[in-house]
């Protein structure tokens, strides 16, 4: 009995593949073509120039490049620290400890991650009014930690689940305390989770466009994305060479570490490998 | 064996004094919970109180209360049937074409025909979810551009087709691809570990009983899809009916008045941008509650859906 797909079914899924593929490419394509050309059309340059890159140094509406690069690293690290301290309690709570209200718990950030936090704006507002924290990266980061607890919760007590009690149980055993088998088991055994979760954090902290747009007004405030937007929407200073080569900047850490883990990044979006056919 | 290594381990485990035992866990929540509250549940409260004062700019300091009238004022604007249309073409299209149909042929192709191309082409797939959304704007903004910057228009010139800005001409079929692409990738990556883990007795079986591939897709593996498809379509049509990044982004709104504006952007235009609205915090709120509502409601219903039981089985550990 063969289980292999005829030839004709394969080629048919290859071409569908590589067309629907085909269109990513020219959309991303662009961009390198785009930061070295002294001008493109379409996707065809025209002359090779490193002038953008040099532009990237001149100040745009009071920021600087370099400046929101820096903001974005401290809030991106920022939002990555909280994250996970709020996260790794709680989901080694969930997973391991005995806990009162455990499924109410759980159902409770199952609904707050479905829930569309977005449309919660104006209260947020409100909140870091009364907190002091507007026009403050801690303000935006604490925000931003607050809507992906929940998600971040479920996906490193996936990874804690999957450990076997009996090699933290062993620890137990032979006299160490809880905090001892968590050091000692736990933590070392759901490394791969932490470095996925704080990988995921950073990727989503310095991607975050919106929140640092509304509640970081100042320019000297400024994170990359509202940086790179003000070179767009500056319309005395819409030169596309030096938007590509900033963006370029600006796409390449979250780039580079997604093409690093990419395996352990999609296990967090899979709430720790758990969304799985039944 | 291992039930018998249980009660082995609670009866020889230290215990540790009767306050950290019943204490650390909930101890351990605190701060995910304290978090939680101050940014989610208490934002939740005071967009609904907001709603019905006339906070706004120029009352900034001299809220008063105004009951209903943000909702009276609302429900008599005459765009609010073209944005609530607006949202259901928007949220809907993108969620069953892009979230749901495309992924699963996706995820069928790469890995029940074409498992090492999928391999190969999966992170150009994740690419968009990725990529900073103000970057991946821009490039759909390059993308679409008027002759001869554009990519598109100088693909399609030979044919004689196009010339203007796509993004001006047809808002709504580039918004909704751009923004598509986006959760595809993630639906993908989903429904294709789904897949793998289909038993292969299945397979041989439908195989057996001569089956073609349609057929075993249709009638084998489609149906074991139900929860990842269940879990994609409530998160990430929650998602969407609140996401108004790339419509912000690519059309604002635009171009024509209300065109695509979506019932989160508009939320957002009254109550925080100076010109669309003029900062009627008041007025946005209400609009942003009646999706507060939504969104209570709807998550409600999907965590009935959810296999929440297997979802939340005891912890490994029960007594210590």
């Amino acid at each position: 009995m063969d289980l292999r797909p005829t030839r004709g079914v394969r080629l048919a899924a290859a071409a569908a593949l590589l067309a629907l593929t085909a269109p990513i490419l020219l959309l991303y394509a662009w961009l390198p073509v785009a930061a070295f050309a002294r001008r493109t059309v379409g996707l065809r340059p025209e002359g090779f120039t490193l002038q953008h890159w040099q532009r990237l140094a001149d100040p745009v509406g009071g920021a600087t490049l370099l400046e929101s690069l820096a903001r974005s690293l401290v809030l991106s690290c920022l939002y990555c620290l909280l994250l996970l301290a709020a996260v790794l309690p709680a989901a080694y709570a969930l997973s391991r400890l005995p806990l009162p209200g455990r499924r109410g718990l759980l159902a409770l950030l199952l609904v707050l991650h479905a829930f569309p936090a977005l449309s919660l704006l104006v209260g947020v507002y409100q909140v870091l009014r009364w907190l002091g924290l507007y026009d403050s990266l801690l303000g935006v980061a604490l925000v931003k930690t607050a809507a992906e607890v929940p998600l971040g919760v479920w996906a490193l007590k996936g990874f804690f689940d999957r450990i076997p009690w009996e090699l933290e149980a062993a620890a137990l055993v032979d006299g160490g305390s809880r905090w001892l088998a968590f050091r000692k088991v736990c933590l070392p055994l759901a490394r791969p989770g932490l470095f996925a979760v704080a990988a995921f954090a950073f990727v989503s902290g310095w991607n975050e466009f919106l929140l640092p747009y509304l509640f970081l007004p100042s320019a000297s405030q400024w994170t990359l994305p509202v940086y790179v937007r003000s070179l767009i929407a500056d319309f005395r200073f819409v030169d596309y060479g030096v938007v590509a080569a900033a963006s370029i900047v600006y796409a390449a850490p979250p780039l580079a570490l997604f093409a690093l883990g990419q395996r352990y990044l999609l296990q967090v979006y899979s709430l720790g490998g758990r969304v799985q056919a039944q | 064996m291992r039930e018998q290594a249980r009660a082995r381990v609670a009866a020889a485990a230290p215990r540790p004094g009767a306050l950290q035992r019943r204490w650390l866990g909930p101890l351990l929540c605190v701060p995910a919970l304290a978090l939680v509250t101050a940014f989610l549940v208490v934002p939740a409260a005071l967009t609904v109180h907001i709603s019905m004062t006339d906070m706004s700019l120029s009352t900034l300091g001299s809220v008063s209360w105004v009951g209903l009238d943000n909702y009276r004022r609302l429900l008599s604007r005459p765009e609010l049937p073209r944005i609530a249309l607006n949202t259901l073409l928007f949220v809907a299209v993108n969620l069953v074409a892009f979230n749901i149909v495309l992924p699963l042929v996706v995820a069928a192709l790469t890995s029940a025909w074409e498992e090492r191309l999928g391999r190969l082409l999966r992170p150009l797939w994740l690419l968009p979810r990725v990529t900073p959304s103000v970057v991946y704007a821009l490039l759909w903004v390059w993308l679409t551009a008027p002759a001869p910057y554009g990519t598109l228009n100088q693909l399609l010139s030979p044919l004689g087709a196009g010339g203007g800005s796509w993004l001006l001409s047809h808002p709504w079929p580039v918004l909704i691809v751009a923004d598509g692409l986006v959760g595809t990738s993630f639906a993908t990556v989903l429904f294709a570990a789904a897949i793998r883990a289909v038993p292969q007795e299945l397979l041989r079986a439908a195989a057996a009983d001569g089956a073609s591939y349609w057929q075993t897709f249709r009638y084998v593996i489609l149906p074991l899809l139900r929860w990842p498809v269940l879990f994609v379509a409530t998160y990430q049509g929650l998602s969407l009916l609140a996401s108004f990044e790339f419509v912000l982004l690519l059309t604002n709104g635009g171009p024509g008045l209300w065109q695509t504006e979506v019932w989160s952007l508009y939320a957002y235009h009254q109550a925080f941008s100076y010109y669309a609205g003029g900062l009627q915090m008041g007025y946005g709120a209400a609009i942003a509650s009646l999706l507060v509502a939504f969104g209570v409601v709807a998550s409600l219903v999907a965590l009935r859906l959810f296999r929440f039981a297997q979802l939340t089985a005891e912890p490994r550990l029960r007594a210590v």
